[in-house]
């Protein structure tokens, strides 16, 4: 079963949200997500500065079996990505919450886009599988 | 639910993620791909490949049939040789690849692949009749192969009998040997020393667990498939199909022309793509900006020339390779597009690793 922290927001294309106080969010992709590719080799980062929208294609991680997209679950600016998965980028499999988050966002004051909390995603992870 | 082989029981044992491959259940990885690919390139790792087809060929006309339907010569085989080879429809292109083993002069064997296993034994069975020979599919059989550089000693450690462990001791490339109810080749798809046994498949639990116990790990179809690919072996269906020839994709090795009179299924064709520039398959190396992967397309300058067949993160370089099926023409720089950019990609010859060592070293 994978893990899914209750403090953390959810999209359904599997990137999680973590609220930082400040106006901007962290984010990664989840447990679940990692389990499905399989051991990380390489991650495009998005670039700091860039504006991004609500779904928009902003990195991309490519594991041994296939390569896939990182939405935006937000809208705003890249003001800081985790330069550490470049040279390491199977902490996206390790520690996919903590060391393997991908991006920070800073909002642009809209609402956030269709995020679902922890309990929810558990649910649509499940039914997903079936 | 697909089929299982006798070993399923031990994947799920050891925490195998199960796929299907070809109608089977098969192991993907039991955790990380990429650990089982650096242990066999390390140490010593099993594979299940139970779901290949094994089949014997008997009778007085066996060689003669075998000499008709493969693109390699089983002529050159004496007893316990076994030999790599293309079957070939009459265009030239690939029914399949396989091994063949001469047991004894009338009666070899075949290891053909899972996926082409019904169009194998029907195109066997269709050339068959004219030679009055018997084609017999194994049945209950377990096929485990133990691949890398530490495989040989902790397969010979599970060997009660000391003649049976100093008849592998002397096996050679490419030969085997029948050990009781074990039949042993010396042959691999990963570019490491290792062995392919078969054996019956009430044995293979407790052989594959006293495997284990010896060191050897479970290694799953993932790992296999990044061995064989920087080993520069080519796998049915990616790198080769029906509309391939073995002179397109990397195998013109495995064709016997000598001697001319030979008449292989395919033969005629062959031999006029021998005299016209056709197609052929080159290693790529991208160092870094992604992945390279099947069907991506090969530039040079603006023209695409060709595409990828087979690629992959290699776990032993540390970076991505692959195999490219490109015009005959094309040689020095080439570029591939990745996800919408073009990256320049360095051309080699494969294997790009073999036996623990790189390949393909700058000069």
């Amino acid at each position: 079963m994978s893990e899914i922290p209750a403090e953390l927001k959810y999209t359904k294309s599997h990137e999680w949200v973590e609220d930082e106080g400040d106006g901007t969010v962290k984010v990664g992709i989840t447990d679940h997500a990692q389990d499905l590719l399989g051991d990380m080799v390489f991650v495009e980062l998005p670039e700091v500065g860039s504006a991004v929208g609500i779904g928009q294609e902003c990195a991309v991680v490519e594991s041994v079996k296939a390569a896939s997209d990182v939405y935006s679950p937000v809208a705003g600016e890249v003001v800081e990505v985790n330069e550490l998965l470049v040279d390491n980028p199977d902490l996206v499999n390790k520690d996919p919450y903590g060391e393997g988050w991908i991006m920070r966002i800073q909002l642009d004051g809209g609402e956030g886009g269709n995020l679902i909390d922890a309990e929810d995603y558990g649910v649509f992870i499940t039914e997903e599988d079936e | 639910m697909g089929h299982k082989t006798p070993l399923y029981n031990e994947h799920v044992r050891h925490g195998a993620k199960i796929v299907d491959f070809a109608g089977w259940d098969m192991p993907l990885h039991y955790g990380s791909q990429i650990e089982e690919h650096r242990q066999v390139r390390a140490d010593a790792g099993m594979f299940d490949v139970s779901h290949m087809t094994v089949s014997d060929v008997t009778g007085a006309r066996a060689l003669e049939y075998l000499r008709r339907m493969f693109a390699n010569d089983a002529g050159r085989l004496d007893a316990g040789k076994a030999l790599y080879t293309c079957m070939l429809n009459e265009d030239g292109g690939v029914i399949d690849d396989l091994i063949v083993y001469r047991i004894d002069d009338q009666r070899y064997r075949l290891i053909t692949n899972a996926a082409t296993r019904d169009k194998d034994l029907d195109w066997l069975g269709r050339h068959a009749a004219g030679f009055g020979i018997a084609l017999e599919p194994h049945r209950d059989y377990a096929l485990v192969a133990v691949q890398g550089p530490n495989a040989r000693d902790k397969v010979h450690s599970v060997l009660k009998d000391a003649t049976a462990r100093a008849a592998l001791a002397g096996l050679g490339v490419f030969r085997s040997t029948q050990l009781g109810q074990m039949f042993v080749s010396r042959t691999g798809y990963t570019g490491e020393d290792g062995y392919e046994i078969l054996l019956p498949a009430t044995q293979a639990p407790g052989f594959w667990n006293a495997l284990y116990e010896a060191g050897v790990k479970p290694v799953g179809l993932g790992a296999r498939d990044t061995l064989r690919l920087e080993a520069g072996m080519a796998l049915y269906g990616s790198d080769m199909d029906e509309t391939v020839s073995p002179l397109e994709c990397g195998l013109a090795w495995t064709v016997a022309w000598n001697p001319p009179e030979r008449a292989f299924i395919g033969r005629g064709r062959l031999e006029a793509d021998r005299a016209r520039p056709v197609r052929k398959t080159i290693g790529l190396v991208l160092k870094e900006g992604g992945v390279l992967r099947a069907h991506q397309p090969v530039y040079v300058g603006e023209r695409v020339v060709g595409e990828i067949t087979s690629g992959s993160f290699s776990p032993f370089l540390q970076c991505s390779v692959a195999l490219a099926r490109v015009d005959g023409g094309v040689t020095g720089e080439c570029a591939v597009e990745v996800r919408g950019r073009r990256l320049p990609v360095r051309v080699v010859t494969p294997p790009f690793v073999r036996h623990g060592r790189s390949c393909i070293e700058e000069a």
